[in-house]
């Protein structure tokens, strides 16, 4: 570096801790070594965001917040506006994508117990992300004002207004009118591009502040810190983040971007999941769509919302499915609190935690494939069989976790 | 010890103050938070809207649905055939509220057909679970909705099922039958949804 250039630096750092937390971020945040594959999730999330928020600016310049011109304005968007069809493919196919990583990057802390202590409030951070990113797609979806965003919008609305006693009020109070209207369409706007992008940024950011603060689990479930080097401080399990894991990302990148530019450029409505096909009528008012579905990232709740059609102790399974909803989301967060097995990562937990997490992963998935089905007698049934096993990895977690076949951990992460 | 006193006694005293400051300051931010709050509620001119609707019922054909706007929902008036006036009593035992028990109707419609004139079914087409608006099917035993299916409406969101009269079916997920709107005939043929008098026409 030259001497002029040293000087400006040391100016600036003699006025903002711009050397000191380029060091504590990256050239010395030691990860352990061992991290693979799944480790990619995390930077990706933040690729997609930026993605998100780049693109979302350039989609504001031509969309109309209101009830009357949205749809037109979408359609103005891909067909006039120069390239407005590959920013709004961009924006689409991100908030897909989104969910993609995000749900990865979930499953990798359920396998690795990467929620377990210290890092249990990194995991509750975690999840506020997650219900952002929800709130987001939810509001997002709603903007062309297409037959399934209305009739979308009108499904998870009607959920407030059926909370007891306040519900209607809260329902009117949402929706700045009786019924879905231009009203809650233009406030639906102003959460989408301002409020919750702001908290989302803001989340992500205490979210890495707190990474930085316990380190960095890994694919052994062992901490890193316990080992330092007698002289430097240094866990002698762990690298740099900078240069090491700044490339490793940076080769994740450009995986992701392939397959990100393959559906953009061939698939961008992903056969009807990314894009629904009922989302290019303008929105009908007075008719639901005959089947209507909500996207992929959220058919296993959706499936959950109507697996309850009996009621249960004097409360309408309407109600019950509501909860069951709200909760298989929720319940996420007490993970850290279920989980007793002696060891954190699935390399070392026996059988039963096996199984469990392979159901688990099976029901969700089944539960997706169901969302997107119409609801029939058969498929009811079968709902209802998924969404207990769903619960019962959680619910089990405590007994099963404790009483499994554990091996013991390394004392050295494993290559 | 006289210097701990000494301590104590500014220490209470601030600590009255930082929780007099705090009260106060909680009070302001409730009055600030107020205006915003209130703007989120239907404003002036969504509370205006919704005026009741008048409908010309004369060219319904028996069997045919007629969907009709008000207050930014949906209303079906049906022109039910005397089959399927007949049918409605063969599905007492597969509902929920057969005899409309729970105040989904105004008093003039809680009756048998669930309308003031028997054949003139005036429902509002909004599923009681979850908003959706279900879907006429008046074929009689289609594959999807079983052998015992005798018409009615079904809702494609989350499957729920009700008769020709807006009655509920048993183990969907839709709570209650469909509301029945206010309304009153002004002539034979004049429909007046959205109020009980003829006077407000």
């Amino acid at each position: 570096m030259s001497k002029r250039l040293e000087s400006m630096l040391e100016w600036v750092d003699a006025r903002f801790p711009l050397t000191s937390t380029w060091k504590y971020h990256l050239a010395e945040y030691y990860a352990p070594k061992n991290f693979n594959f799944w480790y990619y999730f995390g930077s990706l999330a933040m690729l997609v965001l930026v993605n998100q928020l780049l693109t979302g600016i350039f989609l504001t310049m031509n969309y109309k917040p209101d009830a009357s011109m949205a749809f037109a304005s979408v359609e103005y968007i891909m067909r006039d506006v120069d390239f407005g069809w590959l920013i709004r493919y961009m924006h689409s196919t991100g908030a897909s994508m989104f969910f993609v990583v995000v749900y990865l990057h979930m499953f990798r802390g359920m396998m690795y117990g990467s929620y377990r202590k210290p890092r249990e409030l990194l995991w509750l951070i975690g999840m506020g992300i997650f219900f952002v990113l929800m709130m987001l797609a939810f509001t997002g979806y709603i903007l062309p004002w297409g037959q399934m965003s209305y009739w979308g919008a009108q499904v998870i609305v009607s959920m407030v207004g059926a909370i007891p006693l306040i519900g209607q009020t809260l329902s009117n109070w949402i929706l700045g009118d009786f019924m879905l209207s231009d009203a809650a369409l233009n406030r639906f706007f102003a959460y989408h591009v301002v409020t919750l992008p702001v908290l989302l940024i803001t989340l992500v950011f205490v979210h890495i502040v707190a990474l930085h603060e316990v380190g960095s689990n890994n694919p052994d479930g062992i901490e890193i810190k316990k080992n330092k080097d007698p002289v430097t401080h240094i866990p002698v399990d762990g690298i740099p983040f900078h240069p090491y894991y700044t490339v490793k990302d940076i080769f994740g990148v450009v995986g992701f971007l392939i397959v990100f530019c393959g559906i953009i450029f061939f698939m961008p409505e992903m056969g009807g999941y990314f894009l629904e096909y009922n989302n290019f009528i303008p929105a009908n008012t007075l008719q639901t769509p005959d089947h209507i579905a909500p996207v992929w990232y959220f058919t296993p709740y959706y499936s959950m919302l109507r697996a309850v059609t009996v009621n249960f102790f004097w409360v309408d399974a309407k109600i019950w499915g509501i909860i069951l909803m709200g909760g298989s989301v929720a319940i996420f967060a007490l993970l850290p609190w279920l989980d007793r097995s002696p060891v954190k990562s699935i390399r070392y937990k026996g059988p039963y935690f096996k199984t469990a997490l392979t159901l688990f992963v099976i029901s969700v998935l089944i539960l997706g494939w169901l969302g997107t089905k119409s609801p029939t007698p058969l498929y009811t049934l079968l709902a209802q069989i998924f969404t207990v096993i769903y619960f019962a990895f959680f619910i089990l977690m405590p007994w099963y976790s404790k009483i499994d076949k554990t091996k013991p951990e390394p004392t050295r992460v494993t290559e | 010890m006289a210097d701990t006193e000494k301590k104590q006694e500014p220490n209470s005293r601030r600590r009255f103050l930082i929780a007099a400051t705090s009260i106060a300051g909680g009070i302001a931010s409730i009055g600030v938070a107020t205006p915003f709050v209130m703007s989120m509620m239907p404003s002036e001119r969504a509370k205006a809207a919704g005026a009741p609707v008048e409908v010309d019922i004369s060219k319904l054909e028996p069997g045919m649905l007629l969907l009709v706007e008000w207050r930014g929902k949906v209303v079906w008036v049906l022109d039910r055939t005397p089959e399927m006036l007949a049918n409605l009593k063969k599905l007492d035992s597969q509902m929920a509220d057969p005899k409309s028990e729970k105040p989904q109707q105004p008093a003039y419609a809680k009756n048998d057909t669930r309308s003031i004139k028997p054949e003139f079914l005036v429902v509002e087409g909004v599923c009681t679970h979850l908003g959706c608006s279900p879907v006429y099917r008046k074929d009689i035993a289609p594959a999807d909705l079983g052998a015992d299916w005798l018409g009615g409406f079904f809702c494609p969101c989350h499957g729920s099922k009700f008769d020709l009269a807006g009655r509920v079916y048993k183990h969907v997920p839709a709570p209650t039958n469909l509301v029945v709107p206010p309304h009153v005939y002004l002539s034979d043929n004049l429909l007046l949804i959205g109020s009980d008098s003829k006077e407000s026409a």
